[in-house]
């Protein structure tokens, strides 16, 4: 973390807003890569999933970046933003734990079954409504464009995006909620 | 579903476009003082001697009062809604009020007769002032709560119980040029308990509501 990261970084952010989608893109995966960072050194023990939160920290960050001021440096606002986020996972963690101790009672003695590490970004998305989860997956997963999903789906492009934006609005209160 | 898979979905997403926040809160703060004088003008309203009360040193002050307390709150509420904003500052200048409210009181404590304090004190309003300033104060506080949820407050406690000084310190400012009593004495107990009303109705509020 440099002040050259953070020139070129709130760079690319501006530049975003301004509608540059390159930059945004960019933007993105270079914050993901030091919010992963950030989080992996903070959660030393299990029941986290670093990867969960650095999501969470994503989408925070889209849905949110209203609330970043043009003049002020992006660096801290991101990290503050993870943090928030990181804590929000500690904190569901503490009561999931609660949860659980009961059903591991239960199914104790039952027959190993294998356990798949869910993303708590699957489930959010599977609470969607049916249009805005198969345009955000279309989108997200199978890697289409705004105009492929549109022709796949048989609706206008700006009904994708319309959907898009729900979903992915929906998606992020939704993890805040948990 | 994969963090870059995620990343194409927030790319496609980019066009749109909210309100920057700093200017979102001033479009707030201009919604909720119209809405405050909406129910000022219909219910309670400015008192009859509202020109020549102007003249009087008393009257004046309890507009300084609490217009410091709305700038000070509106200062540090902006701040507590973007992340990484420095507070400090912001922080600092929500002791202006306060202190101001202190240095009235001794001074009118020189000024009066001590068999007059209670009378300063007690007022003929209080009823009055602890009903309207809450009254007042709760449609801008509903907005600025609605503005912490726009925005994004890592304290949201915090957040919401300054929303509640900054809706106080409107209503407080409409309800000051209704009000009679104007001795600092009164004013820094009612007015106080008033505006700490809202706040603790904001920080609960900042509780339940403003999770993001």
């Amino acid at each position: 973390m440099t002040g050259k990261d953070e020139a070129e970084l709130s760079g690319l952010l501006r530049a975003a807003i301004a509608g540059d989608e390159r930059a945004y893109a960019d933007f993105l995966h270079r914050i993901a890569a030091l919010v992963r960072g950030f989080v992996r050194r903070k959660v030393v023990q299990g029941g986290v999933d670093p990867e969960d939160v650095v999501q969470e920290t994503l989408l925070a960050i889209h849905v949110k970046r209203h609330t970043w001021r043009s003049d002020a440096p992006v660096l801290p606002w991101v990290f503050a933003i993870a943090r928030f986020k990181l804590i929000d996972a500690f904190r569901r963690r503490g009561r999931r734990i609660e949860v659980e101790i009961d059903e591991i009672a239960e199914t104790f003695a039952e027959p190993e079954t294998e356990t798949v590490s869910e993303r708590d970004i699957n489930r959010a998305l599977e609470g969607l409504p049916p249009t805005q989860r198969s345009v955000v997956s279309s989108i997200s997963v199978d890697g289409h464009s705004i105009g492929e999903t549109a022709a796949k789906l048989g609706v206008s492009e700006t009904a994708v995006r319309v959907s898009l934006h729900r979903g992915l609005a929906a998606i992020a209160k939704r993890f805040g909620r948990q | 579903m994969r963090t870059e898979d995620l990343i194409k979905a927030l790319d496609a997403d980019a066009r749109g476009k909210a309100m920057p926040m700093g200017k979102a809160w001033w479009l707030a703060v201009g919604v909720a003082a119209v809405i405050a004088a909406a129910v000022f003008f219909t219910t309670i309203g400015p008192r009859p001697d509202f020109m020549p009360a102007m003249h009087t040193m008393r009257f004046m002050s309890k507009f300084v009062f609490t217009l410091v307390l709305a700038v000070s709150a509106f200062a540090l509420i902006r701040a507590l809604s973007m992340p990484g904003a420095s507070t400090r500052r912001a922080m600092a200048w929500m002791v202006a009020a306060p202190l101001l409210v202190v240095l009235a009181v001794v001074l009118e404590l020189f000024a009066i007769p001590q068999a007059d304090w209670g009378r300063r004190l007690i007022g003929s309003n209080m009823m009055i002032c602890m009903t309207f300033i809450p009254l007042i104060g709760v449609g801008p506080l509903a907005i600025f709560l609605g503005m912490l949820r726009y925005g994004a407050p890592t304290r949201p406690v915090l957040a919401g119980a300054v929303a509640g000084l900054l809706a106080g310190g409107l209503a407080a400012t409409f309800y000051a040029a209704h009000c009679f009593d104007d001795s600092p004495l009164f004013v820094a107990t009612w007015y106080t308990i008033a505006i700490a009303l809202l706040a603790l109705l904001g920080a609960i509020g900042g509780r339940l509501f403003v999770r993001w």
